[in-house]
């Protein structure tokens, strides 16, 4: 068969598959990420439809399906909310990393990584899944919920603190010395509160430059400049995602709004291939033995994160039910621990692929299923779609 | 009256209201102008039991069946707590010599002391309206002052052209 014949009948199946998988999991109120990592792992090796031709495509799509990602994230939360969650919640997101983080580093060390790669994988067990449980919590009525801001400040601190961390794993990653991951992680707080300034003093020149009545100019000034701030970064030696992230922060809340709208479909369908991209690249055969490792894992770091739900939503005031509510919120692990996961595989750390697969497959299923145990007897079944 | 707002980052806004009547209804504004609004559970109070979602044109709909007629309520009971100060409203008819022309020439402040302090037009309500905003025939003027002003204010407007 012709080369380009071969191309769009691989990407037309690999997508006709993934809406599939979509419809599958909405059905079941959960997030498609785990179904996409399954099947993904199924196709690597020769399987139904083995991706051979498309496969130097899918690479380079999920490449700037990490950057469409995290500009999305950006562009997700306003300067303000930061501050306000910040303020409000900082001793929240600090047990989050605490009490999250170091399991995640302790097990990797136990599991023989090299400590770039505990650290990885410590981010990997620290970040909650802010799509996920965004959505999780529209579906099950709980935005008027008085925990809710509390789930939603540490969402924010974690994505922030993204922004710091990434830097410090890429310099970590690419071998340099403490002095290297200070100077990055120096990097990192300097750019970040560069973008958050530029955002309030001049956000509104930037959203001009961007600004158009005509969508598809919008769309190609906005990705033209992520990609270019992204590639710039890469170029220095920081990650591409934080590129895109800080110009994500650094667009004003009155632009990031039109921005989401237009942006939307563009990153769903790159991400998609992002997670795609990820699942190929792990062995199947290398998720089972570390099975038993990863369960643990995820057993820990669920008690840690249902901690850490009860913590924050216990500054509020809010009562037990709601601080459990909170806590199993949080459980949810999805897109960003695989993020971080891949930034480490592609730095040479392959043995973090098939624990971040395990362990995300586990946790974004498990996640939201627990969640929802915690809503009062009657009220279970009930995710309020539309009849 | 105690209304409570909560900033939901990423997601809107969270405004609490406990009724006079010992209920707590919740509203939560998205950013992209839909709107749910909540009942508490009366066993946990944290939780949002029954929740109505409305999309943008809902959200409008009602803020209008509620917005409107709320404004010159508030208009009334202003003048209720002041002792002196009544509140009027003063239809600008087809033929009177104000209508067409802006809010400013009537010069309602200066000769009658009373402040214009919104017109209704049909179902709007325009508070809070400018000298230059422009007075059509319809009009109902909503102002509030002393009653010798709204006295000479009523004169005033119905003045012959």
């Amino acid at each position: 068969m012709d080369h380009v014949a071969q191309l769009l009948l691989e990407l037309g199946l690999l997508f006709a598959g993934l809406s599939l998988l979509g419809v599958l999991a909405r059905r079941l109120g959960l997030s498609s990420v785990p179904f996409v990592l399954v099947a993904a792992l199924a196709l690597g090796e020769g399987g139904v439809v083995p991706l051979a031709t498309s496969e130097p495509f899918i690479e380079a799509a999920a490449e700037i399906g990490v950057v469409l990602l995290l500009l999305a994230l950006g562009l997700e939360f306003s300067a303000d909310e930061l501050f306000a969650s910040l303020r409000h919640h900082g001793p929240s997101g600090l047990v989050d990393l605490l009490l999250n983080a170091l399991p995640g580093f302790a097990a990797g060390l136990l599991l023989g990584l090299p400590w770039q790669g505990a650290l990885a994988l410590a981010g990997v067990t620290w970040i909650s899944s802010s799509g996920i449980i965004a959505r999780l919590l529209g579906d099950l009525g709980r935005l008027a919920n008085r925990e809710t801001p509390a789930v939603l400040s540490v969402l924010v601190l974690e994505d922030l603190a993204m922004a710091l961390f990434l830097p410090l794993l890429v310099v970590a990653l690419a071998g340099g010395g403490p002095a290297a991951a200070v100077a990055g992680i120096g990097l990192a707080v300097g750019a970040v509160t560069l973008a958050l300034l530029a955002a309030q003093r001049q956000g509104h020149r930037l959203g001009r430059l961007l600004a158009s009545a005509d969508d598809e100019q919008l769309l190609l000034r906005l990705v033209g400049l992520t990609l270019l701030v992204a590639g710039l970064a890469q170029s220095l030696g920081a990650s591409a995602a934080v590129g895109a992230f800080l110009v994500g922060l650094a667009l004003p809340a009155s632009f990031a709004e039109r921005a989401r709208s237009v942006l939307g479909p563009l990153r769903d369908l790159f991400a998609a291939t992002f997670f795609v991209a990820f699942g190929l690249s792990t062995d199947p055969r290398a998720v089972l033995p570390v099975l038993p490792a990863v369960l643990l894992l995820a057993l820990v770091t669920t008690g840690t994160k249902v901690a850490t739900g009860w913590f924050a939503a216990r500054r509020d005031g809010v009562a037990r039910a709601g601080r459990l509510r909170a806590g199993t919120a949080l459980v949810a692990r999805g897109e960003f621990s695989i993020v971080i996961a891949g930034l480490a595989v592609t730095a040479g750390v392959p043995e973090l692929g098939p624990l971040a697969t395990g362990y995300v497959l586990v946790l974004a299923v498990a996640g939201p299923v627990l969640t929802r145990l915690a809503e009062p007897r009657g009220a279970r079944g009930t995710a309020l779609t539309p009849a | 009256m105690d209304l409570e707002e909560t900033l939901l980052p990423g997601v809107g806004v969270r405004y609490r209201l406990r009724t006079s009547a010992g209920e707590v209804l919740g509203v939560v504004v998205r950013r992209e102008g839909s709107a749910e609004v909540a009942v508490y559970d009366r066993r946990d109070p944290d939780r949002a039991r029954s929740v109505l979602r409305l999309e943008p044109d809902e959200v409008d709909a009602l803020a209008e069946v509620l917005g409107a007629p709320r404004l010159t309520q508030r208009f009334a009971d202003l003048s209720r707590e002041v002792p002196g100060l009544e509140s009027g409203r003063f239809l600008v008819r087809a033929g009177s010599r104000f209508a067409g022309r802006p809010l400013g020439d009537t010069r309602a402040r200066t000769l009658t002391g009373c402040s214009i302090v919104a017109i209704v037009r049909d179902t709007d309500v325009v508070p809070s309206p400018g000298p230059a905003d422009t007075l059509l025939p319809g009009d109902v003027l909503v102002a509030i002052g002393s009653v010798r002003g709204l006295e000479e204010l009523e004169r005033h407007l119905a003045g012959p052209a």
